[in-house]
């Protein structure tokens, strides 16, 4: 009942999940029930893109409700992101069985490879499906209740939280590359077969992963909706814009933190287990701090603290990526780079700012 | 062509056969000569080792110049008349004489020559032929060099030579290496009491080939007296050796650290001071280092002079295009600090696709100049490479320069003004927009500079900045933003302690710790190292 | 701040509706045929891959020149996968079922190669490969036309062993799959002629890594103990300048330490000032200095296409050059580029190579190479000092692991296994069933 009330308070929100729904339903149909020579012919590779955007979108989700309603720029969501992936990746490897290259009905390829003879004990129950998908949730939101237990106790904050995160995803990213930690080094994991007994390769299974991560981006863009909208998320708002002032007025400021950093984390875990399947490969790349800069990004373009307009920048973006790469190849660099100047300068607010009637004080 | 090959071989070891076989002539034109000449020409490395063999044994001054030819590349084959020449470059054309006679035989086109090739292991044996030759050069320097040479190769064979000459030599640093030399020949003598005294020599001599001959001999020797005072000598040399280590290792962590201090003190100052978080500066310093290219290229002939003449040249390039960003981009987005990460993360990318689209994505080459490569030194176990030497002095007086200014100036006054309260500085008449402007250049042009010194370190490519960004802003940040000190010294110290954390965890987990270190650090003190105190402080 | 925000709102909106319009236009079918290049263009890579889009480019352009392959002109299609490993899968995928390649020949690193993988396997495309890798892999929709180990490491060591007499061996490498697997063949190698685990130190560092100060200085210590050493690096890309100048200067020359390096080649020397690097190692299977009628064409040919005449040519170029060729004549002998008949038809095939050879293309998806031993001279070139005999064929499964050495790969029919367990008699990986 409570969140009809917010929805209807929620205009960009209806229109946005009235895309969202559209899309869910549309695409799967014009990819199955039309022909290759038909104009209107979604390919499976659209589609399997379109879902990497909508993980991508259910991440900036996730940056935007710390960034836009926290005030905390999270220069490590990436982490969290690569983190639900891996654990993804792993219920995936484990898929594999004895299909691998050396037949090993337990070790995934690279632990045959580098020697292991036993499957080291953080393998262990990544079989099963439930519990890497606890996993997915439990990792990036354990990681982040740490993190931020120890940095907002101290009252780190601003810049040198943004950086600290930084330094969080980077510290990852080299401990990840190393071969030692069990996890497959720079090549990652990757050579998927099936999930659940689908095969990856299968039209179907693509358009039901899109299918999901459409209702996870529409589930997790309702449940910030409902966080920002109710006493925590307004505490929230209080905190970014004056955070001592709350402190003073008898707010626990720390464990509202903590509660929308750590969720946020979860949110971002998810993306990722949704975004590994789609793509077919999770390596410590995605752990680079460069990856969250991006995230960040995507959430400036689109429009801060709106929740859909960090979704609409991620989708905007990273089509905008693929596009350009192919089209101009050699010059693309130079328009994401102008995109990012002239969208800060000039459009504080994001794209969606443009289209918003009358700017509410959120 | 294979068959020709076979045939020339077959004619060569005819050749081989015959030289041997004509001893009449032998007085008249030093048949070793001659035989390794023909040796020379051949195609196989094997003919060319005896052929450098047979010059080192005839000692005659024409075989010491064949191998110098040889070692520098001057000795060529005639296509034409197969002769061997020495040829020297002039211009287009080379100038030849002929190998043994030295008679001039004019110029000729590249075309008309074949260069002798050579490989590693003739170079060895030419150096340890020419040593011989050296050991009795009037010239100092060449004795000396000479000795370090059989010493370092631990070439005991040379000892025959160096026994009767050691009495003459006037120089104590060769004359002590040349008792070295006969006192590690000596450790194989079957006198006892000459190994025990060559023992005694030795000992506390940290040259390498003395350990592992004095290791050897405690391996092999059955004579209990004698091992234990190898085992003495070596305990000695293990000390030291330990002691030296040490002090290397603090050297690298300093030399690391003044790399860092040097990446990350023009971020002091823009982010620090103003407040910008500049994600652009990686491609700042980038600019400096190929400014550094593009002087080298205009200015071939004097490396050294142009890598000095680049320092104030990145300077004014980097201050420059730092101002340009500032007036262009960063001006609009006072008060919104996050802000300026994205918009100079966008410039970021259009400087290296900039960089890319004008230098090519592959790397350029930065020569080092003539006094900076090579090492300093100290002992046979301490040596201090000169770059890095250099490096950490030229991090000083940066950091001393950027500090005069900053304290002493009235520009710095102004910065420091405007960084701490805008409006009241304003009111006093200060410009603020042209010290934002002119506090920016400066930031930009002090990593510009940095890109002059990383230039001898590492790529000159487009992807130079980025591998620096996130390791500068960690220094600023674990040093206390805004603070010029606390970049030195959490700069050094982050640089030292890897280095001290290396040699157990390895370089990848080395660097992990101290990010995590820094995390937990930051826990503890939110501001840094030095944190900034009072009004400023809370903006 | 003075544009006004109607006119940005719609050129937004102009943009959106013109690039949503263009993802659903179908490429315009016309009578080419479609070559893909999948090569960063920008990021960590570029430096290196670029230039093997130029030298694909120009093979293309060659072959137009010629009259194009069966009466149609070839169409190169460029993508940027900009060294994102899951990009290289997206755009495989996009030049295979969007563009409709015909074959894509791209990649470098083997993390790329590992994510293309099971897209080129899915859509039944064809990839070829040109850079030295470390084996264990052999897909029936790859031809590897680069080193695998024994093309490359094996011979390398033979050389330093029994030509320098080296006795104590560092292996350092940057901490990825390519140096672990070489080194893993290595170790097992050396340890069979009798190598002791104390005369072989393994070192691995970081992508990228720039500060060599205490690695070069522990290299130096474990070779000043009066036995030869060399080390055999499989050091990658970008940490080489700064590993080769702290080599100079500590003053470890060639003569008394070497390095032979298996990543090192032209290219990568044109960025490093090399005087201090005379007599140092790498062996590749082709040189820019070899002396061949084919290759002086060839250096010829790149030259003027590139318009600079200092450009250097390298071994990747030459993988290209031999895997288009071999691609070209396939399909002229299956009359199609349908990727089934272009896979039966292609092994066998045999191209002249760059250094006066004819390569062939092995049942294993693996060429025939020479392979040559250079030392670094002065001006950024390699002097052959040593060459194996007759070409070496690629082996896909290495014969020094004990995981790898029963299994074999043959994609002729019957067997058609690019993993058979001659032991188990079973098929893994790919066409597991």
């Amino acid at each position: 009942m409570k969140m009809l009330n917010v929805l209807k308070a929620d205009r960009g929100g209806q229109i946005f999940l009235l895309l969202l729904l559209l899309i869910a339903v549309v695409v799967p149909l014009l990819n199955q029930f039309t022909t290759a020579d038909n104009p209107l012919h979604i390919s499976t590779y659209t589609v399997a893109l379109l879902g990497k955007y909508l993980a991508f979108a259910l991440l900036a989700v996730a940056v935007d409700l710390v960034w836009g309603y926290l005030g905390i720029l999270s220069l490590g969501h990436g982490a969290f992101f690569a983190l639900g992936g891996y654990a993804m990746g792993m219920y995936l490897m484990r898929q594999i069985g004895e299909r691998g290259v050396y037949g090993d009905p337990l070790l995934p390829d690279f632990m045959v490879f580098l020697n292991w003879d036993s499957l080291p004990w953080f393998w262990h129950g990544f079989d099963m499906f439930w519990f890497a998908m606890l996993m997915v949730m439990v990792v990036p939101g354990v990681l982040a209740f740490v993190f931020g237990w120890l940095a907002f106790r101290s009252r780190v904050t601003g810049v040198y939280l943004s950086i600290i995160t930084q330094a969080l995803t980077y510290a990852l990213m080299l401990a990840f590359f190393r071969n030692e930690m069990g996890f497959g080094g720079n090549n990652g994991l990757t050579d998927f077969k099936d999930i659940l007994g689908f095969s990856l390769q299968e039209d179907s299974t693509r358009i039901a992963l899109f299918v999901a991560s459409a209702l996870a981006l529409a589930l997790g863009y309702l449940a910030c909706r409902l966080i920002v909208t109710s006493r925590l998320g307004r505490v929230a708002v209080a905190i970014r814009d004056a955070e001592d002032r709350t402190r003073f007025t008898g707010y626990k400021v720390e464990h509202v933190k903590l509660a929308i950093f750590t969720f946020s984390a979860v949110l971002a875990g998810i993306a990722g287990a949704l975004y590994v399947p789609q793509v077919g490969i999770i390596n410590p790349g995605e752990f680079s701090p460069l990856n969250s800069i991006e995230i960040v990004i995507w959430v400036a373009v689109g429009g801060r603290a709106t929740l859909y307009g960090a979704a609409a920048g991620a989708l905007m973006v990273n089509y905008g990526k693929t596009y350009f790469t192919a089209a101009l190849p050699e010059v693309w660099l130079f328009a994401l780079g102008a995109l990012f100047v002239l969208v800060t300068i000039f459009l504080p607010k994001g794209v969606i700012g443009l289209f918003r009637a009358k700017d509410k004080q959120t | 062509m294979t068959i020709t090959n076979q045939i020339k071989t077959v004619v060569l070891l005819l050749l081989l056969l015959l030289v041997p076989g004509t001893p009449s002539f032998a007085d008249t034109s030093e048949p070793k000569l001659d035989q390794a000449v023909e040796l020379l020409k051949g195609k196989k490395f094997q003919q060319k080792y005896q052929a450098i063999e047979l010059l080192a044994e005839s000692a005659s001054p024409q075989a010491q110049s064949i191998l110098i030819a040889l070692l520098e590349r001057r000795l060529f084959k005639l296509k034409k008349t197969k002769q061997l020449v020495i040829a020297e470059k002039q211009g287009k054309t080379y100038k030849i004489q002929q190998a043994v006679s030295l008679e001039e035989l004019g110029e000729v086109k590249k075309r008309a020559l074949k260069k002798i090739s050579l490989n590693n292991k003739m170079r060895t044996l030419i150096r340890s032929a020419l040593a011989s030759f050296d050991l009795k050069n009037p010239d100092r320097e060449k004795r000396l060099a000479a000795v370090k040479q059989i010493l370092d190769k631990a070439d005991l064979e040379k000892a025959k030579i160096i026994r009767p000459i050691l009495a003459q030599e006037q120089d104590e640093e060769i004359a002590e290496s040349m008792s070295i030399i006969i006192a590690l020949s000596d450790l194989s003598s079957d006198d006892a009491k000459q190994r025990n005294s060559a023992v005694t020599l030795l000992s506390g001599n940290i040259h390498p080939s003395v350990r592992n001959a004095l290791n050897q001999l405690q391996q092999q020797t059955d004579d209990k007296a004698l091992a234990r005072s190898i085992k003495q000598a070596l305990d000695s040399i293990d000390a030291k050796l330990q002691f030296y280590a040490v002090i290397e290792n603090l050297f690298f962590g300093l030399s690391l650290g003044s790399v860092l201090v040097l990446a990350a003190i023009g971020l002091a100052i823009t982010f620090g001071v103003m407040g910008v978080i500049n994600m652009a500066h990686g491609e700042l310093i980038m600019i400096g280092a190929y400014t550094t290219y593009v002087i080298q290229l205009l200015m071939p002939d004097s490396i050294g002079t142009a890598t000095l003449i680049a320092i104030p040249i990145a300077f004014v390039v980097s201050g420059l295009v730092g101002i340009a960003i500032e007036r262009g981009v960063i001006r609009f987005l006072y008060g919104r600090s996050l802000e300026t990460l994205l918009a100079t993360f966008g410039i970021s990318l259009i400087l290296q696709q900039t960089v890319r689209s004008i230098f090519s994505p592959l790397n350029r080459s930065v020569e080092t100049p003539s006094w900076m490569s090579g090492a300093w030194e100290i002992n046979s176990a301490l040596s201090l490479t000169l770059n890095r030497l250099y490096i950490i002095v030229f991090c000083l007086l940066v950091f001393a320069a950027l500090f005069y200014v900053l304290k002493k100036t009235a520009l710095g006054l102004q910065v420091r003004a405007v960084s701490q309260n805008r409006a009241m500085a304003r009111a006093m008449g200060v410009r603020s927009e042209w010290v934002d402007a002119m506090t920016f250049g400066l930031g930009s042009g002090v990593a510009g500079i940095a890109g002059v010194a990383l230039s001898q370190l590492t790529n000159v490519g487009p992807n130079l900045g980025q591998s620096y960004i996130i390791d500068s802003f960690m220094v600023v940040v674990f040093g206390g933003v805004g603070n010029l000190w606390g970049t030195l010294v959490s700069g050094m110290s982050l640089g030292v302690a890897n280095k001290f954390l290396e040699p157990w965890s390895g370089a990848v987990l080395a660097k992990i710790l101290v990010l995590v270190f820094i995390i937990l650090f930051i826990q503890k003190r939110p501001k840094g190292l030095f944190p900034q105190k009072g009004r400023a402080a809370e903006g | 701040m003075s544009i006004s925000k109607q006119k940005l709102k719609q050129l937004v909106l102009g943009t959106a509706t013109g690039l949503a319009l263009s993802i659903t236009s179908i490429a315009q079918a016309s009578d080419t045929i479609k070559v893909g290049i999948l090569h960063s263009l920008s990021g960590t890579m570029a430096i290196s891959e670029t230039t093997l889009k130029d030298t694909m480019l120009m093979l293309i352009k060659e072959q137009n020149a010629n009259g194009g392959l069966l009466g149609k002109q070839l169409e190169p299609v460029v993508v940027d996968p900009a060294s994102n490993w899951p990009l290289f899968a997206e755009k495989a995928r996009e030049l295979l079922s969007k563009h409709k390649v015909s074959a894509i020949f791209g990649n470098w690193t083997s993390v790329s190669r590992k994510s293309v993988l099971p897209v080129v396997e899915e859509l039944n495309g064809l990839l070829f490969y040109p850079v030295q890798y470390e084996g264990e892999e052999s897909s029936k929709n790859v031809f590897y036309t680069g080193a695998a180990p024994n093309q490359q490491a094996i011979p390398a060591v033979d050389y330093l062993m029994n030509e320098i007499g080296v006795k104590r061996w560092v292996l350092a490498g940057t901490d990825y799959v390519y140096p672990r697997t070489t080194n893993k063949i290595l170790e097992a190698y050396l340890k069979g002629k009798g190598v002791a685990d104390k005369d072989i130190m393994i070192n691995y560092t970081p992508f990228g890594h720039s500060d060599w100060q205490s690695i070069v200085s522990d290299i130096k210590k474990f070779g000043s103990t009066g036995v030869k050493t060399a080390v055999v690096s499989t050091i990658n890309g970008d940490a080489n300048v700064p590993f080769y100048k702290e080599l100079g200067n500590q003053g470890i020359s060639a003569e008394d330490i070497p390095v032979v390096a298996f990543s090192v080649g032209e290219e990568e020397l044109s960025g490093i000032d090399t005087k201090p690097l005379v007599g140092h190692l790498a062996a590749w299977n082709y040189f820019m200095s070899v002396d061949s009628e084919a290759n002086e064409e060839f250096i010829t040919a790149w030259k003027s296409f590139i318009k600079d005449n200092k450009r250097v040519t390298n071994d990747p170029m030459e993988a290209h050059y031999i895997g288009f060729n071999m691609w070209v004549k396939a399909v002229e002998k299956a009359g199609t580029t349908d990727p089934e008949a272009v896979q039966e038809a292609i092994i066998g095939v045999a191209v002249p190579n760059l250094t006066g050879g004819l390569s062939a293309m092995m049942p294993n998806h693996h060429v025939t190479k020479p392979v040559l031993i250079g030392e670094i001279q002065e001006d950024g070139q390699f002097e052959v000092v040593w060459e194996t005999s007759g070409l070496v064929a690629g082996d896909a499964w290495s014969d020094f692991l004990p995981d790898s050495k029963d299994i074999i790969s043959d994609w002729r029919a019957p067997l058609a296994c690019g993993n058979y367990n001659v032991k188990t008699s079973k098929c893994s990986g790919q066409n597991y069933e």
